[in-house]
């Protein structure tokens, strides 16, 4: 079966967002920019299943600038085999992205598509259930095992408080949560070999999908500011600190 | 406007989490509830009891049982012809059911409301909290989840809802609970804690984490937990990760125990009330957030600090 895995560009893990002073939104220009973390555990995920010989094709797919390119390039460096840009340099909002990947879903027919849980920018967590409403099908999210046996998959979840374990009819849906799996890093020569991998250009239009948001982001502000409190001198002032608190036990 | 809580439950009691939910929907308007599952009288009688409910749906089916989206999602989308906004809370069941509703809606959900400025307008936090959002929704309808730790909790009594049963509902049939493992530790959940005490890197080992940090977690009755680079290095599992990429917390205090402080564990942690931050590094940017900081060695203040407290 073939495996869909969305991958969106996104500001590096390990670069602090800066608010810009029009308050418009996060300053994007000079800074380093990644693959979603959530997203490359979904990657990892279509790999280990194609080596396990249960999928047989994997497709990235990203929504986004020119430069997305470069994030289609890295999940075909770490074994993706194929690559679809759905160029925009629109901000698209999680249900016109869903839309989208049920355009895709409908002409390539997986037999599973793999997101991020979320995108670490907007934190929004929606894309993969939106999918899975659009499609029809069923959905293993926060997934931190993924077992896939004949027509079915087991999916086991990270829930407040615990794991648990759905059984899914395919094709289905899975979201990817941290304790899946840890990413590979793409070899040199894979990463050579990735450069001649083939990658579609296509446009939201050629989904028939209207990408105008439907939230208006009235303005960005940076969080209330935290400022550092007092250095105690010693544990037994820092008992007595808590213990006014009321934090004892 | 009318609206819709989902109300989260564990097939016996209404849990805590639903409370903010309805301080965030009674901002917007009459505050209908929503009881989902299979034998839930008992929930659906105390769900009425809640400072504000007007009506509280009850839709009890086997199909229900364990809040498979598939079968619940459709059920939301029926109720949502009769009502304008729907509100979960953004645990892990919210945030699996909700977008799917907005999507069988067409509209967009806004996540984890941290405010309501308007009747479609919100706060909400995005680079997990490193700057905050303030979004219109131009849809017809509204799919919200609601961070708990952003608004008060309603009184568990004082309301006299309506219970009324809805729809009978029926199962999806693409999808099935096999089994849970849900900690039993006596130990309080990450996630909804009071005090949390997390250690880092600086511990060095697994040992050393289970020698130190669990004592005072113990003593304060705390929930663990840990930064990624402790977790990286294989002391804690997972689960217990704390920051952009792991949990995102606000107990009342959080201890970070030999944590520098790196962004990305700053973002999970920096809205809890208080910080104490305990480590020999007296330049650690943790100390920048931290309302009490105590520079020494964490091997020796620590179960200094468990003993005395």
């Amino acid at each position: 079966m073939k495996i869909l895995v969305p991958v969106k560009r996104v500001l590096d893990y390990n670069v602090k967002p800066r608010v810009k002073s029009d308050g418009t939104g996060v300053d994007l220009a000079n800074v380093k920019m990644s693959m979603n973390p959530f997203d490359e555990i979904g990657v990892e995920e279509a790999i280990r299943l194609r080596e396990k010989g249960v999928a047989t094709e994997i497709i990235a797919v990203s929504v986004g600038p020119a430069k997305a390119q470069e994030t289609l390039r890295t999940a075909l460096a770490m074994g993706a085999d194929r690559a679809i840009l759905v160029l925009t340099d629109d901000a698209v909002e999680p249900l016109a992205l869903a839309k989208i990947f049920k355009a895709i879903a409908d002409a390539e027919q997986p037999g599973l598509v793999i997101l991020g849980k979320q995108a670490i920018d907007d934190d929004n967590n929606q894309t993969g259930q939106m999918l899975a409403a659009l499609t029809g099908w069923a959905q293993g999210t926060f997934a931190s095992a993924v077992n896939v046996d004949g027509d079915h998959a087991n999916v086991t979840r990270e829930v407040d408080g615990g794991l648990e374990t759905v059984k899914l009819k395919l094709p289905a849906i899975v979201t990817t949560d941290l304790r899946l799996n840890e990413p590979r890093y793409a070899s040199l020569p894979n990463i050579m070999k990735a450069k001649s991998k083939p990658l579609d250009t296509k446009s939201p239009a050629d989904y028939g999908v209207d990408t105008a948001p439907r939230v208006k982001v009235v303005k960005v502000s940076e969080p209330p500011v935290r400022s550092a409190g007092v250095k105690v001198a010693d544990v037994d002032e820092l008992v007595a600190k808590l213990k006014a608190m009321g934090v004892h036990s | 406007m009318k609206t819709l809580v989902w109300v989260e439950h564990d097939g016996k009691a209404v849990k805590d989490a639903t409370l903010a939910v309805v301080t965030a929907a009674s901002k917007l308007g009459e505050v209908h509830l929503l009881v989902a599952g299979s034998g839930v009288d008992a929930v659906a009688k105390e769900a009425a009891q809640i400072a504000g409910v007007g009506k509280v749906h009850v839709a009890d089916n086997a199909a229900f049982g364990h809040n498979l989206p598939e079968n619940v999602a459709p059920l939301v989308a029926e109720l949502m012809g009769h009502h304008d906004a729907f509100l979960a809370p953004a645990t892990t069941t919210g945030k699996n059911i909700a977008p799917r509703v907005a999507a069988l809606l067409d509209v967009m959900q806004i996540s984890e409301i941290l405010s309501v400025e308007g009747p479609k307008t919100f706060t909400r936090p995005i680079y997990a909290g490193n700057a905050i959002a303030t979004v219109e929704s131009s849809d017809a309808k509204l799919v919200l989840t609601v961070r708990g730790t952003a608004f008060d909790k309603a009184a568990t009594s004082g309301g006299s809802g309506t219970v009324e049963a809805v729809g009978a509902g029926s199962d999806a049939g693409i999808s099935s609970f096999v089994g849970a493992e849900i900690a039993k530790s006596e130990r309080p959940e990450l996630t909804s804690a009071k005090i949390i005490v997390s250690g880092g890197r600086a511990l060095g080992s697994s040992e050393k984490y289970q020698e130190v940090i669990v004592p005072l977690a113990d003593k304060l009755n705390a929930a663990l937990g840990a930064s990624r680079a402790a977790v990286d290095a294989g002391y804690v599992p997972n689960d217990y990760q704390v920051g952009q990429t792991g949990k995102i917390v606000a107990p009342q205090v959080y201890f970070a125990i030999g944590i520098s402080g790196a962004i990305q564990h700053l973002a999970g942690m920096k809205d809890s009330k208080t910080i104490v931050a305990i480590n020999k590094d007296e330049d650690a940017p943790i100390f920048q957030v931290a309302d009490f900081g105590l520079v020494a060695d964490l091997f020796s203040a620590v179960p200094e600090l468990t003993g005395k407290i």
